[in-house]
């Protein structure tokens, strides 16, 4: 299991350490920071890396690295798992899990990795019962403790933790009931030159924001569940029901959490909702150019929102001089990032991005492929709806809510 | 208001401050000083001195406080463990409290004070506490018993904790038994304790459904370790443990696709259930690969293993390992593995279009790897071939300078799989001769040229232009050109003597590397006595190249997919590398390991296995009966490599090995060999002569050792083992051991015995190679050990291993290494080192090899020596005598043993014999044996000055008796 954990910053400085198990010296970091100097850039350094003694497993979020170590065999998905969760865990409590966020919470990081892990193995890793065990800082708090010497350490043991339900704390209360649902889908896809798809897949969630007093249990069908053959749930589902009825039932956590996230693959064909038309030439001296255009393709008449069109040029590229018909564009020449914020795109003349690009060298460079973002609400991709949610075992009438959106997840065009 | 505040220091020293603020009255002051403490603490400065101040603070009604002394006490208890028991009461205390918040607590840091004497005080609290009512602190007090047994294993066993443990598996609440189950196979893994039975089995799968993700990937894990009774109860746990495929914790996923890939193979291959089940597992892997990237590495690694083992499972789903040009490097060079192993005729297509596409990107190495898996595609799939060679030459316009020589490297393997059909593109790669600077592809380009010399006209040209840099080139290159111009020569001898000529002489005279010169010497010897046979042998049919070249070995395949989300199968390495035990011996030898791994030359492996050694079985009956004269050539290739080494006996001890390694090589090319005994291991003698010639001063042994390097013994000539022996008496030798499995050690066996013979110490060992490639670079290194016992020369084998092969070696020892008493005594730890890895393993040597020859004492001395030792350091013993030898006959065992008789006398019909036994560290040994004519037993006596020496002696005198 994981003996020891390290928290590194890109620049190579240990920002916190903690040992479950007896200490190890953090001159092990300089094998994780040995393959930090190989890798072209932070997310290509190796989660998993073996030393002469110990093994070092790391996940990357935001300029962090969490690096866990572990002296014997261990499932390393499980060390994965558990550093995601505790990214997770520090954004929740902190807003974002950054060095800054890190340095300015130490102590309370520290005990939070304390109640997280016990002899490396977890312990308490639902948010909901680690928010009943250690408050997350807020500020009216801050002021309530200074002046009452109170502290953010609960004294009791939280209710929810041994019950069978252990994602849910007892004595929960609300004024106003509600259920909100959002039914999130994210288009992978590649595009060939052609325009033609070489694969497609939609990565969808259900996130559910749950204020509902007591122990309410929720009975949610869908009007088309065969859809979701690849699924995973969130451990409140049960799983008995589904499998019989495909019916999702639930006791639901306190507050946000992801209810279930299904996989809709290849074979089912996906409808792409975007276009990018591309005319790229990259070469030394002049002549370089460069022009976009993107629109809307079978977007069942929903408007495309939020577009984003980015390109990471090669080094060669030292400017661009573009013209866009609508939104603004800008390229770093430092990261060689062209963006282009297209925004809402309406119906009518399609959004282009024109001009010349200014290549150092006298080479034909290739071009990059494109990446698109974009929004749709009121839009499943897959066609996933939501038939009817039920509430049992309380007898309040909670306000319920679905929303739909279709997001681009990695949607990328090659050129 | 935030925690950086407690990094602001005063100029007048902090921990003096901390000290002055930890001690004050105020709990608020109180507490924010042990915060600040705790601050320092998690960046790692060192303030262990403030420990009783801390230790101070920790009588307190709150609960913050309380922990946050706790987290102070566990990292700096160790350094201040006198202190530390300060704290005692209070965690006895708490373990006491109302509240099982403090209970928990209190239980919990006491099992992570790593401190010895805290340990007992520990025992009763702990007993309590797995006891106790509120489940919270009972699966607290579970995890920590493997605490405890981490710090004191044998504590945990004599206070019956493991019992205790195992009485948890059936408690009520899914949590504690999860952690039970986690406890007990942390236990388990260092001494196996408790087995996962039939009735344990299905406690662990009722409180799956229940627990906790974290608790439901131990139970699987304990699960996988089960091997149900029959099939009706593997299809049972496989449809109670399917449903966690669903689940969204990829840990829960993998190890769930751990337990099923294992009794699937345990249900009948073609049932209903077994389809079923197999489609259930695609889709969770593949919601695996849309996870975080760290996730999506090791579900590829374990993917990689699924579909070599089942490939099936996933064939229907290559698209979603189509890479995206933002994946990070390590996840794109796992898809492209996975792509390659799924690709067939069916999607070839596809995957050569991606791959295409993948050749043109920005990052170097997966660039070079896609443009080789096209050439894995065009070997793997033989109807793809042709496009995929059109792709190739495709890239190859491109210029890109790697793209260029990573197509040549794999239109080479392309050329060997497919002979005669793609030779009309040789001309394209000609023109990209001079942007070839790497290594490898310049030795690909020039196989090619030497392969298809007929075809290329200038082919004599191209080959010399290199020739001319001979020395400047790299190994493979050189090996390469050497081979190539040989070809040429065998194909158009016409006009190529002078360039043959020029190639061999540069190779065998003016080169420092014994392989380049070796094959040199072969072919000059080769082409000299018979060009004909040298044509059957040069340009012999080549052995096909599989179409996986990287397939893992099926035996470390199924013990892999046995681990499947393990780190074994993220590192394709066994899984018992990763076990504990192999630890103990890496420590003390990674300095001399590290040594090792540098001094091993690093000699690349011959690629082009045809015309070299590699190809020489499948020649080795055609060509028999082909050469007339092999006394007169075997007289030359000796005199060759005397000659410049100079006539003297020592220096040519080296030398001899060097003929050696071709001579043996060369009699099984020419399939001279003949006598059964020696094809059995061709490749052995050239070692075992070498392992001979430093003490070649007498010349009948190494005469022999020729002979039989070189056959001319017939099926008749001894071993060279046995000749070795032979000189001298023959003493009892131990039994080869099992020093190296092949399962567990990359397909490296070895087996081996330590044997004393002419008056020192061997080392006999039958390396015997069980991979798919052939193993190289031996080398060998002792730990320090009882009896100073270290190779007296390198390990040296000249010849690589090859597949399935034994290698018989004889290694001679000596005494004078650096000494550290070993336990057991006669325990010696060994590094061994090839080409794949570093293997370690430990030995007993027999006592009997550390018996010197000059052992023999003189009756006084003996009498004397006698009297002087202590009685208290006597030792009798009774031994059986089952061959009812005479007094004689046991003089005799013990005389060939270096157990030497001193005296003997009878006294009422009892025979006493006195031997005196000398080890190489001088100490000496006396022994009396008392034969009576009455009993079956004889009585054994020892005495020694040091008492150690005695150890286990009995059981070698009865070795002795009993052979």
């Amino acid at each position: 299991m994981l003996n020891s954990l390290f928290i590194i910053n890109t620049s190579g400085d240990v920002i916190l350490e903690k040992h479950w198990k007896s200490v190890i010296h953090r001159s092990i970091c300089d094998y994780f920071f040995d393959a930090q100097k190989k890798a072209a850039c932070p997310e290509d350094v190796p989660p998993i890396i073996a030393t002469p003694h110990h093994y070092l497993i790391s996940v990357y979020h935001s300029q962090i690295f969490l690096v866990a170590v572990s002296t014997e065999e261990t499932p390393p998905l499980m060390v994965i798992e558990f550093l995601h969760r505790v990214v997770a865990t520090l954004t929740s409590y902190f807003d974002e899990c950054s060095d800054s966020a890190i340095k300015e919470n130490c102590v309370m990081v520290f005990e939070l990795l304390d109640e997280m892990l016990d002899n490396g193995y977890p312990l308490v890793t639902e948010l909901n019962i680690l928010q009943d065990l250690i408050k997350p800082p807020n500020f009216l708090r801050n002021i309530a403790n200074q002046v009452t010497g109170r502290t953010n350490i609960s004294e009791v043991l939280p209710s929810g933790q041994l019950s069978n339900i252990p994602w849910r704390r007892h004595g929960v209360k609300y004024t106003n009931n509600e259920a909100y649902f959002d039914v999130i889908e994210e288009i992978d896809a590649i595009i060939d030159k052609q325009g033609a798809t070489v694969c497609s897949e939609i990565q969808g969630y259900i996130d559910c924001c749950s204020r509902l007093t007591g122990m309410p249990d929720l009975t949610m069908t869908l009007v088309n569940p065969r859809l979701l053959d690849d699924v995973s749930f969130h451990p409140c589902v049960r799983f008995k029901r589904w499998e019989n009825e495909r019916v999702l039932s639930f006791v639901p956590p306190d507050g946000n959490f992801r209810l279930l996230s299904y996989h809709i693959a290849t074979q089912n064909i996906v409808a792409i909702p975007v276009y990018v038309r591309h005319s790229i030439l990259l070469k030394g001296g002049i002549g370089s150019r460069l022009e976009l255009t993107v629109g809307p393709k079978q977007s069942m008449g929903k408007v495309l929102e939020d577009v984003v069109v980015e390109m990471t040029m090669p080094k060669a590229v030292q400017n661009c001089n573009l013209t866009p018909s609508h939104g603004k564009y800008s390229f770093d020449p430092a990261s060689k990032l062209l963006q282009w914020n297209v925004g809402k795109i309406e119906l009518g003349k399609p959004p282009t991005l024109k001009g010349t690009v200014t290549v150092s060298g006298t080479a034909v460079v290739e071009p990059p492929p494109i990446s698109v973002r974009f929004k749709i609400n009121q839009l499943a991709a897959s066609g996933l709806k939501v038939n009817r949610l039920d509430m049992y075992g309380e007898n309040y009438k909670p306000f319920k809510g679905v929303k739909y959106i279709t997001k681009a997840g990695r949607f990328q065009i090659r050129t | 208001m935030t925690d950086s505040k407690y990094f602001t220091t005063t100029k007048k020293g902090e921990i003096f401050e901390l000290k002055t603020e930890l001690n004050s009255d105020k709990k608020e002051k109180k507490r924010e000083a042990v915060k600040k403490v705790i601050a320092s603490m998690t960046v790692g400065k060192d303030v262990s001195a403030l420990f009783p101040d801390v230790i101070n603070c920790m009588q307190t009604d709150n609960v913050e406080l309380k922990k946050l002394v706790y987290l102070y006490l566990m990292n700096y208890a160790k350094s201040q463990p006198d202190m530390a028991i300060m704290a005692v009461n209070t965690f006895v205390k708490d373990c006491e409290d109302p509240n099982p918040l403090i209970r928990a607590l209190a239980v919990r840091t006491m099992g992570c004070i790593r401190v010895e004497k805290i340990t007992e005080y520990l025992c009763e609290p702990l007993r309590k506490c797995m006891k106790d009512e509120d489940p919270y602190v009972r699966k607290t007090a579970a995890v920590c018993v493997a605490k405890l047994y981490d710090m004191n294993p044998q504590l945990v066993e004599e206070q019956g904790f493991v019992e205790l443990l195992n009485d948890l598996l059936s408690d009520a609440n899914p949590m504690v038994v999860a952690n039970a189950v986690a406890a007990l196979s942390e236990i388990n893994e260092s001494k196996p304790l408790i087995e996962v039975n039939s009735q344990m089995v299905n406690k662990l799968l009722t409180a799956l459904n229940e627990c906790t993700e974290w608790g439901q990937v131990f139970i699987l894990d304990a699960l996988s370790g089960y091997t149900p009774k029959d099939e009706r109860e593997a299809q049972n746990i496989c449809e109670r443990i399917s449903p966690r495929l669903a689940h969204a914790n990829a840990a829960v996923v993998l190890s769930t696709v751990k337990v099923l890939m294992k009794l699937i193979e345990m249900l009948p291959a073609d049932s209903d259930f077994i389809a079923s089940l197999t489609k259930k597992l695609a889709p969770p892997m593949v919601t695996l690969l849309s996870a975080e990237p760290e996730i999506q590495y090791v579900a590829l690694r374990n993917i990689n293993l699924i579909v070599q083992k089942r490939p099936d499972i996933l064939k229907q789903e290559m698209k979603v390992f189509f890479v995206k040009y933002n994946d990070p490097i390590y996840v794109k060079m796992e898809k492209l593995d996975v792509m390659i192993r799924l690709a067939q005729q069916s999607n070839i297509a596809q995957v050569l279009s991606e791959l295409k596409e993948y050749a043109t990107e920005v990052d170097v190495d997966f660039v070079r790897k896609s443009v080789r898996a096209i050439g894995r595609c065009a070997i793997k799939v033989e109807q793809s071939a042709e496009r995929c060679v059109a792709t190739l030459l495709e890239l190859i316009q491109t210029k890109v300078n790697y793209v260029v020589q990573e197509a040549v490297v794999v239109i080479k393997d392309i050329f060997r799989k497919y002979p005669n059909r793609y030779e009309s593109i040789i001309s394209t790669l000609c023109e990209n001769l001079d942007t070839l600077d790497e290594p490898e592809a310049r030795a690909s380009m020039i196989w090619i040229i030497g392969e298809y010399a007929e075809r290329i006209d200038n082919a004599d040209e191209l080959l010399e232009s290199f020739v001319d840099g001979f020395h400047d080139e790299n190994t493979q290159v050189q090996l390469q050109l050497l081979t190539s111009v040989v070809k040429l020569f065998l194909k158009r001898p016409t006009d190529t003597q002078q360039l043959v000529q020029r190639v061999l002489s540069l190779a065998t005279q003016d080169s420092d590397n014994p392989d380049l010169r070796d094959r040199g010497y072969i072919y000059w010897r080769l082409l000299s006595a018979d060009p004909a046979a040298a044509k059957e042998v040069v340009l012999a049919e080549k052995p096909l190249i599989s179409e996986e070249t990287d397939l893992l070995e099926p035996s470390l395949l199924d013990q892999l997919v046995c681990h499947i989300g393990s780190l074994a199968s993220v590192y394709h390495k066994p899984p018992s590398s990763f076990v504990d035990n192999t630890k103990a011996p890496l420590r003390q030898l990674q300095p001399n390991a590290a040594a090792l791994a540098t001094n091993g030359s690093s000699t690349g492996m011959d690629m082009d296995s045809a015309p070299g050694l590699i190809g020489v079985p499948s020649v080795g009956g055609a060509a028999g009966g082909a050469v007339p004269s092999q006394d007169t050539l075997i007289a030359d290739l000796l005199q060759l490599d005397m000659n410049p080494m100079g006539g003297v006996a020592a220096p040519a001890a080296p030398a001899a090995a060097h003929v050696a390694a071709p001579g043996g090589g060369l009699d099984d090319l020419l399939g001279l060999g003949g006598g059964p005994s020696y094809g059995a291991a061709p490749a052995a003698d050239p070692m075992a002569a070498w392992g001979m010639a430093p003490a070649a001063a007498a010349p009948a042994p190494s005469g022999g050792g020729l002979n039989d390097l070189f056959g001319l013994g017939g099926p008749g000539s001894p071993s060279l083992g046995g000749m070795l022996g032979g000189g001298g008496q023959q003493g009892y030798q131990t039994p080869k051991a099992l020093w190296l499995d092949a399962a567990t050690h990359k397909g490296l066996q070895v087996e081996g015995a330590m044997v004393r013979k002419n008056g020192a110490i061997y080392m006999e060992m039958a390396i015997t190679n069980k991979a798919m490639q052939p193993l190289s670079d031996f080398a060998i290194q002792f730990n320090k050990n009882s009896f100073g016992l270290v190779p007296a020369q390198p390990l040296h084998i000249a010849a690589p291993v090859f597949p399935n092969q034994t290698t018989q070696v004889s290694l001679q020892l000596a005494t004078n290494g650096p000494v550290q008493k070993m336990e057991p005594l006669a325990n010696v730890q060994i590094a061994m080192k090839n080409n794949v890895d570093v293997f370690y393993f430990a030995t007993i040597v027999p006592m009997l090899v550390y018996f010197a020859e000059d052992g023999l004492m003189e009756k006084r001395d003996f009498l004397e020596l006698w009297k002087e030792i202590p009685e208290a350091n006597e030792q009798q013993f009774t031994i059986a005598n089952v061959r009812n030898l005479s007094a004689d006959d046991i003089c005799a065992k013990l005389q060939a043993n270096n157990v030497f008789t001193v005296a003997r006398r009878s006294v009422d019909g009892q025979e006493l014999l006195y031997h005196s036994i000398k080890y190489t560290n001088k100490i000496v040994v006396l022994s009396e044996l008392k034969i009576s004519a009455a009993s079956q037993s004889l009585t054994l006596s020892l005495k020694s000055r040091h008492q150690t020496a005695l150890v286990s002696l009995e059981e070698v005198y009865q070795k002795i008796f009993d052979n």
